[in-house]
């Protein structure tokens, strides 16, 4: 009891933020925007608000006019479970995904008419998951919308600023893309933990076309990473260690591949609900604080009353 | 002591009995205060179009349209007795929305001649009225700050299709622009009236639309809409850095409904000189605080739909609300959301003004794509949902659904029936509808729950009145360099001419020649009677033109340009730059003559000096009609990869490798200059002689 008392208490982090991020254009990456969608779904569903994530889709799916179910989109065959669904807020959409814009999310330095839902309002007790999708076609760089990189060093040195920037506390990194590792290759910055699914010189597979839909709904590293996922609840004890097993060879056909010489704390000690979930931590006092008389006084009294009983 | 004790007895018992009155009459006084109905008018902003028509210098308005000041309003309906009157009471309507009133009805005459399919109708309120006379001793009640109403207008259309229309209404009393912050709210989204207040609004319409509404087939929308987004905001005249508000706007805007209106910059901000002049009150026409700007890539998809939904008092939780399922609405033809808030009368004396947010979501749904094919709607087909009870924050909750083509049901069958009727001008055109109140619990009959059924029996449908003013724009022209720009305006009025303002906004990659402008009707030039050109200014500001054009009757105007594309920087180009670029559709508008509204009738009582001209009604009434968004290709320079490599490749290789090739296979020979003739000569005769030569 004790001891989970303490690991409750033990990871230091006051809040949670996602960044998620699909950077390909065009009806045919479909699962691409399916892949981010189904990470948004899971976070959200384990507690992080929609304020505190943003979700960046370059193209839109669901009402694209060669989808056959308008607003759906879908990620199992035979449209099992739609991860669009109906309560969604997306964040920065079509031309707005771009490397700039996304480095500037990550390192906070926006135009000041930003509204707020399209900042990262983290601190250094902020714990945050970033999730990025897309394709690749060479080692050390993701495409964004067919048109422009952005390459492991650019990501490298904003994970830095951040951290001397004090932005967060503890940063989770996944992505989903051919030759996924090389992005991870140059971080420096500590406090890091990086999931990529496949190893330099192997390409990422996509894992089954939906033939109503016509395309390939989701990519493989992703769509058992989401049924990992749809085991896990607030409360869950799964660590780090559970994550890495997602997805062996066997089904993945490419070996995903993970970094945790960065990360101060040993992954089995690291609750996977510490990044994709948001615990808020609540501390209970037993005195009474003055606040400014005469209002609170009544209250005071009250306070005093339930603990005296 | 005693005494003391027995005047601490006497105090308690008189409060005690204070109290009790207070209660009571508190009680009263909510009762009261749910049974009002205040009514609410909208005064028609014709007055202010009519002015605007008249400073661009038309005389073509009819003497009825100018002189008459046309306001509209609805009558108090606690005023009119519930009993049988002998002659109709019409609503009239306001031109942009066509909500009827909720309206007492008596169609005792009419019943005589037809068969029994119309029932008179009481007028709920008049009914509790009565209550305020019973407590005389109740201070005067004060109406309520805020009210919200909903309603559902479902219009079935000719080509199969079915038109709903829903709009929800909030008004409130407030002041947001004074010092103070207002701090209170609730019905008034927070959201909004923060911004509102913030940036100094007047008015403020934003609608997000996807699809293209096709006038010829459907008739008129209630609420017009360009696809894409649409943004054009009043700013009050205390606003002294318009366009700094105006971008710190858009972006707040942006993050509300989750939109890429960051985008509206320089580049496609316009200021009409003309048209959109404010809908509201207010006499501010100084065009300095008007910004208009249209996004025609925009796409609308859940993620506006669900902010939209938040800003309503019940969410999408009670009321007609329930309804907006995006699964069925982007399925659809055409599918358009919009937000108006605007300052209006509180009520037809307009003593006071109120701030209006109307919230209206207009949608097509297609009769082919929604399966079986057979022509039959019901609110279960069209939403997936039925409406289980109103919202308990509205005053007034109703579906409408018109029945006009149907008077006899000989067309299609509506159930469950409900007695209620409800007759509208809207439009130019008298239309009855059928009414549910869902504020009454009987509506909901024993499943508790609405799911109104429209069978159709005939298989054709009756004629549809023709749309008297239809617009229509393309692109002609070959290759990349250069184009034209037509578009066409239709006057589908017999016999009657009337001025429209067409109002063109290009981005200015398309360099306009405006000294190419040609209008022509019937084959004859058109000269407009009022032009107003801004050029553009490369990567400043589009084009703007405003033109005021007198449409011959029945007749189609031509309005041709030529352009000339421009080539944009390498970076200016969207990532799928082959896709095309978008240019905004044309806003006409218009204050048509109506062919319906028209009275008349001459058997009428009325004096003769006041009965000539064509009145009592609406003879016109405002229109706006927004063109297709066209589509140009600009010369674009081959993105791809594998030309770009090429290139350089072959680049590389002609520079690098053969200038290599030749530093390090190059020898250099030295060579003399040829000698002169006269050694040359010496040479000839030395070499035959055997000696070495010069």
């Amino acid at each position: 009891m004790q001891a989970k008392a303490g690991q409750f208490f033990s990871s230091g982090h006051t809040n949670n933020w996602a960044v998620l991020v699909c950077t390909s254009r065009f009806w045919f990456n479909y699962r691409h925007v399916a892949n981010t969608l189904s990470v948004y779904r899971s976070v959200k569903r384990l507690g992080i608000p929609d304020s505190h994530i943003v979700l960046m889709l370059a193209d839109d799916m669901a009402c694209n006019h060669r989808n056959p179910k308008p607003a759906t989109v879908f990620s199992h065959k035979n449209m099992e479970l739609n991860v669009y669904g109906d309560d969604v807020e997306v964040d920065y959409r079509g031309y707005e995904v771009t490397v700039e814009n996304f480095l500037r999310v990550l390192t906070g330095r926006l135009p000041p008419s930003t509204p707020r839902s399209k900042r990262l309002l983290s601190d250094d007790h902020s714990n945050i998951l970033i999730y990025l999708t897309g394709t690749s076609r060479w080692n050390g760089f993701l495409k964004f919308q067919d048109s422009e990189e952005i390459s492991n060093v650019e990501l490298a040195d904003a994970f830095e600023q951040m951290w001397t920037k004090r932005r967060y506390n503890e940063l989770l990194f996944i992505i989903d893309t051919c030759q996924g590792a090389s992005m991870y290759e140059r971080f420096y910055s500590p406090n890091l933990m990086a999931l990529a699914s496949s190893q330099v010189g192997e390409d990422s597979l996509s894992h089954q076309p939906d033939l109503a839909i016509g395309v390939h709904l989701m990519d493989r590293y992703t769509f058992y990473l989401l049924e990992f996922l749809e085991d896990i609840h607030p409360a869950s004890t799964a660590n780090m260690n559970d994550l890495f097993k997602v997805c062996p060879k066997s089904q993945c056909v490419s070996t995903p591949g993970h970094r945790t010489d960065l990360f101060l704390r040993d992954p089995g000690n690291v609750l996977i609900t510490d990044f994709f979930g948001s615990v808020r931590k609540v501390e209970i006092t037993m005195e009474t604080i003055n606040l400014t008389a005469p209002m609170v006084f009544s209250i005071e009294i009250i306070i005093k009353n339930y603990c005296n009983q | 002591m005693a005494a003391h004790r027995c005047n601490i007895f006497m105090l308690v018992f008189v409060l005690c009995g204070l109290t009790y009155v207070f209660v009571r009459a508190d009680i009263e006084d909510t009762n009261h205060v749910k049974d009002a109905e205040s009514v609410a008018v909208d005064i028609a902003p014709k007055a202010n179009i009519g002015a605007s028509l008249r400073s661009t210098k038309t005389e073509d308005q009819t003497q009825a349209a100018e002189e008459e000041r046309q306001w509209e309003a609805e009558t108090n309906p606690a005023d009119a007795p519930s009993d049988n009157k002998a002659d109709h009471v019409h609503d009239t309507m306001q031109n942009l929305d066509s909500r009827p009133a909720p309206y007492a009805k008596d169609q005792t005459q009419e019943a005589a001649e037809e068969e029994r399919q119309w029932e008179a109708t009481e007028v709920k309120e008049a009914d509790r009225v009565p209550d305020t006379m019973q407590t005389p001793d109740v201070p005067p009640l004060t109406p309520a700050k805020d009210q919200f109403q909903e309603e559902l207008v479902i219009r079935p259309l000719h080509s199969g299709d079915i038109y709903a229309s829903f709009q929800f209404r909030t008004m409130w009393d407030t002041d947001f622009l004074r010092g103070s912050k207002v701090s209170h709210y609730r019905l008034f989204p927070k959201s909004l009236g923060q911004v509102i207040s913030k940036f100094s609004v007047r008015e403020l319409h934003i609608s997000f639309t996807q699809g293209y509404w096709r006038t010829m087939q459907w008739g008129q929308p209630f609420l017009p809409s360009p696809p894409g987004a649409e943004l054009w905001v009043w700013f009050q005249d205390t606003v002294t850095d318009v366009d700094g508000a105006w971008k710190e706007l858009t972006n707040v805007l942006s993050g509300i409904f989750c939109a890429s209106l960051n985008f509206i910059d320089s580049t496609n901000t316009v200021q009409p000189s003309a048209s959109f002049k404010p809908l509201g009150l207010g006499n501010v026409t100084d065009q300095r605080f008007l910004r208009y700007a249209v996004l025609p890539r925009e796409i609308v998809c859940t993620e506006n739909l669900t902010p939209w939904k938040k800003l309503l008092p019940c969410g999408s939780k009670a009321g007609l609300a329930v309804l907006m399922k995006s699964e069925k609405l982007f399925h659809s033809s055409f599918h358009s959301q919009a937000l108006h808030f605007r300052p209006v009368c509180q009520d037809w004396k307009c003593k006071s003004t109120v701030w209006e947010l109307r919230q209206t979501l207009n949608v097509v749904f297609d009769l082919h794509t929604s399966g079986q094919g057979k022509r039959e709607w019901s609110l279960f087909k069209m939403f997936s949902r039925t409406v289980t009870e109103a919202c308990p924050l509205a005053s007034s909750s109703k579906v409408y659904v018109d029945v006009t083509d149907n008077p006899q049901g000989e067309l299609f069958e509506l159930s469950p029936t409900t007695p209620l009727l409800s007759q509208a001008v809207v439009l130019g055109d008298r239309r009855t509808y059928s009414v549910y109140d869902l504020t009454n619990q009987a509506t909901f009959g024993q499943t508790r729950s609405l799911n109104m059924l429209l069978r159709w029996r005939a298989a054709e449908s009756g004629d549809m009145l023709r749309p008297l003013l239809h617009g229509e724009r393309y692109v002609a022209g070959y290759g990349l360099q250069t184009g034209e720009i037509h578009t066409l305006m239709y006057n589908n009025h017999p016999y009657r001419a009337f001025p429209v303002l067409l109002l063109d906004t290009v981005p200015w990659y398309l360099r306009l020649y405006i000294h190419t402008l040609t209008v022509t009707s019937k084959g004859r030039d058109n000269k407009p009677s009022y032009i107003h050109y801004q050029p553009s200014k490369d990567r400043l500001r589009p084009h703007l033109l405003e033109m005021l054009v007198q449409l011959p009757p029945n007749s189609v105007t031509e309005v041709t340009m030529q352009f000339e594309r421009a080539l944009l920087k390498w970076t200016e180009y969207t990532p799928d730059p082959n896709h095309g670029f978008y240019v905004g559709s044309s806003v006409i508008s218009a204050l048509v003559p109506s062919v319906v509204a028209m009275d008349t009738n001459s058997t009428r009582e009325c004096p003769l000096f006041s009965s000539f001209f064509p009145c009592k009604e609406e003879s016109s009434y405002f229109m706006r009609v927004y063109t297709e968004p066209l589509l140009v290709n600009l010369p674009t320079p081959d993105f791809s990869m594998p030309y770009n490599v090429i290139c350089l490749t072959c680049t590389v290789v002609a520079v690098g490798y053969g200038s290599l090739y030749n530093l390090l296979t190059r020898t250099f020979q030295v060579e003399e200059p040829s000698p002169g003739l006269a050694k040359r000569l010496a040479n000839i005769i030395r070499r035959l002689r055997g000696v070495p030569l010069l």
